[in-house]
């Protein structure tokens, strides 16, 4: 009897071993997938960064010193825009969903807002050029903005909606107490109370739209010079690494792997920021 | 670690970097941003000629954006753009459309003559390979499958060629250089004309697409086996190998610039009012079949009058100064005859 | 996380003073109206993006109808406009990537949410997210200069050595492919799943694990037998999340599939995707039928995303109750 529980346990202990190991196996490939990614962008970007890069404009291939500087710029400024856009209007919808609405409502909001996460960059692109390029006549900042705004608002709503409801209700019935009105309470006790989580809500929002490239390819164009107030098409850097990466120039690629390694930095010390500053709540906790 | 962070700090601070933002962006007044889009084909030299051109007069700045011949002609009758480019001429619906959205006319502006060219990437090949009109056709209809093939080898005596597959390497976005290349083709092979035909997008029977002239040539240099048509300076550029073609006078003819010249010679007498010809196929002993004007596509009406009189500016230097610099990239000077009818239809520009 | 609607709020008190009053009330009813219409904008937005998807694609929807979905050919110069193509490379990458993520993803999620020590477990899985973050166009570019030259150089003719009897291997490998496509595909989706079904699989109460241990199962058994059961349609649920995401992925696809409306077995052939093509060819587009058409396939995809987001908020919204029950 005991031996037969022991043949029945080699193979099972065999093959938890073994299923186990290969989960661990596929833990350590996934994280090694990330090293590899950073590893190789700044063996590559690091060599061809310069300060030409950070302080010139493209040059024609061939031409030594062509840089980045208005690319750099100008997805600043286009992500400035849109969290102009993008943060009031998904902050205040989250306050609406969380403090005010009934039942109904709420549920449409939550829909149409989770439906407009859901929706490819690609379309948003499409949708940007018809509602902003085309009336303008031009390809612009603001297009630019406004098409990464509108990607970010959905993620904006569900973050304020998630972190306001976790305060504590004892905080709004003590404000309540003291004589404040509703309005008052949101937003001088409520909302700074869940300022680190909207914060850090915030920041990876702005991480997430800071890298995208296709809904820029129709909005903002591109611009081989620097791009002088809001309404004249602009680089930014996603599009330039495209547009450099698939053409067939040595150099070019170079300033690719450079302006990839600016870009995934920038994205990645968002990120990590971000989480640092939620990190009191604990990493399991944060939703 | 709690990071100590206001409401009010964060909005005070947002608010410092958009007025810093909007002042670093005030528009300086007399600089002006004209913008223009379309063809990669001869997108090298109209990336010289905007810079050079910065420099004659530094309150202009024309950026321009190559996307693509469909796309120059797309954005200008939409009016994102002040200008277009094109190496396919619009078509006369084309051209309705544009009238008929703006109420004025575009004009076509010929700037320089290109070249496109068949290049390829066969390991251990590295001889200009001679490529009969038939050849062309059978491979990009698909049907001559090897670079064996006795269509390709028989012209070529000298060289072995291995039997390795031919990939076909073709334009994935809207192209001049496509139009062109199909445009020849329509005219050489009555097979290729009914099946695919010839347009700035076509419905290719084989082949990757490659993004631009840079994107074809790029995926030719990556692929064994690889032959794709990009304009001359690209495959000058790359130190790519490219072959030349038989013209109608039974000629092999190597893409160059007398050999461009030549094909252009015949149509500048010929040429239309409004400058929409093509030149494939040209009769000539010297002349390179597969070879194109590249046209502007200005508006006739332009409201802005800096924007207009810097526009016809920049044209009057580009059909005068800016011939000189095109040699240089491989591109042909337009017809000194041409030029000269050319600058006199800059004032249609009202 | 219980639904509190905003009870607490509602019984808040009058204030006394009546000029107080006035002005306070405004402040209310404009705080309300600020965050209604901020509510009502994004309903607008959405709205508005439908109806102008719909409105730009009437006129490919009148040519050609339900044929659009079926028709194979994609000729803008005969002004013939078939989406098969499109439809087939998204779901063949889409289907590739899942078939190489779902395993290595949920592997990996077990193995943080049941083996790793938490604190190990909550580095790695910062780490894990962080591969989220990356923008899509730096995978397209590592695709096409590392990514593509490795599979070509040992992957590929693995598969052809070992596999090449399939329809699936044949043919020549030239990079751009849509095997190229899906493996880049699973490495981008493959975070969102980890992080999804790490946390569902927190959710199942250990005292069903404890139960299957106490009754002599392994580890491995305890996990494959009775947890993953248990959290399947959460998990069931990343999945569709992931496939969404993959399903509108545009940039590094573009990179790296060849660009080439082609409907082939072999994933070896260079293929398009929806996505990709009209990044390419939007800005382009001349005539209005190829515009129209262009934007019709936006339609199909946007279609297609709505669907499998809302059956993925479903499931793990099901999941999330039962283990929270």
């Amino acid at each position: 009897m005991s031996r037969m529980n022991m043949e029945i346990s080699l193979r099972r202990r065999v093959t938890n071993i073994v299923m186990l190991s290969i989960t661990g196996l596929f833990t350590l490939l996934t994280i090694t997938v990330l090293f590899c990614i950073l590893g190789y962008l700044l063996y590559h970007g690091i060599g061809s960064l310069s300060w030409s890069f950070f302080t010139n404009l493209p040059k024609p291939t061939g031409e030594a010193g062509g840089g980045m500087a208005n690319a750099i710029v100008g997805s600043g400024k286009i992500l400035l825009i849109a969290t102009v856009l993008g943060v009031p209007v998904g902050f205040l919808a989250g306050v609406y969903l969380s403090e005010y609405s009934g039942r109904t409502f709420a549920f449409v909001v939550r829909y149409v807002t989770d439906l407009l996460n859901g929706v490819p960059s690609i379309v948003i692109g499409i949708f940007a050029y018809a509602m902003v390029v085309k009336p303008m006549h031009r390809f612009s900042t603001l297009a630019g903005g406004i098409a990464l705004g509108i990607m970010m608002i959905p993620i904006a709503v569900r973050t304020t909606e998630e972190f306001l409801r976790a305060v504590p209700n004892s905080l709004r019935e003590a404000s309540l107490a003291l004589g404040a009105t509703k309005a008052t309470t949101i937003f001088t006790v409520v909302a700074p109370a869940a300022i680190q989580g909207l914060v850090s809500g915030m920041m990876l929002n702005l991480a997430r739209v800071a890298g995208e490239t296709a809904p820029l390819l129709f909005t903002a164009l591109g611009n081989m010079f620097w791009s002088r107030g809001w309404s004249q098409p602009s680089a930014s850097l996603p599009v330039m690494i495209y547009q450099y990466a698939i053409s067939p120039y040595e150099d070019y690629h170079q300033q690719a792997w450079a302006a990839g390694f600016v870009l995934l930095a920038l994205v990645l010390s968002i990120n990590v920021t971000a989480r640092l500053v939620i990190s009191g709540r604990g990493a399991t906790a944060r939703r | 670690m709690k990071a100590s962070i206001s409401l009010r700090g964060a909005v005070c601070h947002v608010a410092v970097l958009a007025a810093l933002a909007g002042l670093a962006s005030v528009q300086l007044s007399a600089q002006m941003l004209i913008n223009g889009a379309g063809a990669t084909f001869p997108a090298p030299i109209y990336q010289k000629w905007f810079s050079d051109f910065n420099s004659v007069d530094s309150n202009v700045q024309i950026n321009y954006q190559a996307i693509g011949s469909g796309g120059g002609i797309r954005q200008v009758t939409e009016g994102t753009v002040d200008f277009g480019a094109s190496d396919g001429p619009m078509t006369d619906q084309q051209l309705a459309e544009y009238q008929q959205k703006h109420g004025f006319p575009v004009l076509h502006f010929p700037t320089v003559l290109g070249a496109a060219v068949p290049t390829y990437n066969i390991p251990g090949v590295t001889a200009s390979l001679d490529f009969t009109p038939e050849a062309l056709a059978g491979i990009f209809l698909g049907k001559i499958k090897r670079w064996s093939d006795p269509a390709i080898q028989k012209t070529n005596p000298n060289v072995t060629l291995p039997p390795r597959e031919i990939v076909v390497i073709h334009r994935s976005d809207g192209s001049g250089t496509t139009y062109c290349w199909t445009d020849y083709l329509s005219k050489i092979s009555s097979e290729w004309k009914s099946k695919v035909g010839r347009n700035t997008s076509v419905n290719w029977p084989a082949g990757l697409g490659g993004k631009g002239n840079d994107g074809v040539a790029g995926l030719v240099k990556q692929t064994s086996g690889a032959i794709g048509y990009v304009e001359l300076i690209y495959a000058v550029r790359n130190h790519m190998a490219y072959g030349l073609v038989r013209n109608s006078a039974g000629e092999f003819i190597k893409a160059n610039l007398s050999s461009v010249s030549s094909a252009a010679a015949d149509a500048a007498e010929k040429m239309p009012a409004d400058y929409r010809v093509s030149i494939t196929n040209a009769p000539g002993k010297e002349s390179y079949p597969i070879s194109t004007f590249t046209w502007l596509l200005v508006p006739s009406k332009i409201n802005d009058a800096g924007k207009r009189d810097a526009i016809k500016k920049f044209l009057k230097w580009a059909l005068t100064d800016g011939q000189k610099s095109a040699s240089s990239l491989q591109y042909a000077p337009l017809p000194k005859a041409l030029q000269s009818r050319e600058l006199g239809d800059i004032s249609k520009i009202h | 996380m219980a639904a509190t609607t905003s009870t607490v709020l509602d019984r808040a008190p009058e204030p006394r003073a009546r000029g107080f009053w006035r002005r306070l009330r405004a402040g209310e009813e404009i705080a309300y109206l600020i965050a209604l219409s901020a509510a009502t904008l994004v309903l607008l937005i959405v709205g508005l993006l439908v109806y102008q998807l719909w409105i730009s694609s009437t006129l490919s929807i009148h040519a050609f109808g339900f044929s659009f979905l079926t028709g194979t050919t994609w000729d803008p110069n005969a002004g013939q406009f078939g989406a098969l193509p499109f439809i087939y490379g998204t779901c063949v990458t889409s289907a590739l990537a899942l078939l190489i993520a779902v395993p290595l993803g949920v592997g990996a999620s077990i193995f943080l949410a049941e083996l790793a020590p938490p604190n190990a477990s909550n580095v790695m899985t910062f780490l894990i997210e962080l591969l989220a973050a990356v923008p899509s166009v730096i995978y397209g570019l590592l695709g096409i200069f590392v990514l593509v030259p490795l599979i070509h150089t040992y992957l590929a003719p693995f598969l052809t050595a070992t596999f090449g009897f399939l329809p699936l291997f044949q043919g020549t490998f030239y990079g751009v492919s849509f095997l190229s496509a899906g493996i880049i595909l699973s490495i981008m989706v493959a975070p969102f799943i980890i992080s999804v079904s790490r946390e569902v699989l927190y959710a199942v109460p250990t005292d069903q694990r404890e139960a299957a241990l106490a009754l002599g199962a392994t580890k491995w058994e305890a996990t494959w037998d009775i947890v993953i059961p248990n959290a399947r349609t959460g998990i069931m649920g990343s999945i569709f999340l992931a496939l969404a995401r993959a399903l509108g992925e545009t940039m590094a696809v573009t990179m790296v599939i060849g660009n080439t409306p082609a409907i082939s077995a072999s994933l070896y052939s260079p293929g398009y995707s929806i996505a990709a093509v009209i990044a390419n060819e939007f800005t382009e587009a001349t005539g209005n039928l190829y515009l129209s058409s262009l934007i019709f396939l936006g339609l199909v995809l946007f279609g297609l995303t709505i669907v499998i987001n809302a059956v993925a908020r479903i499931l793990i919204l099901v999941t999330q109750q039962k283990g929270a029950a």
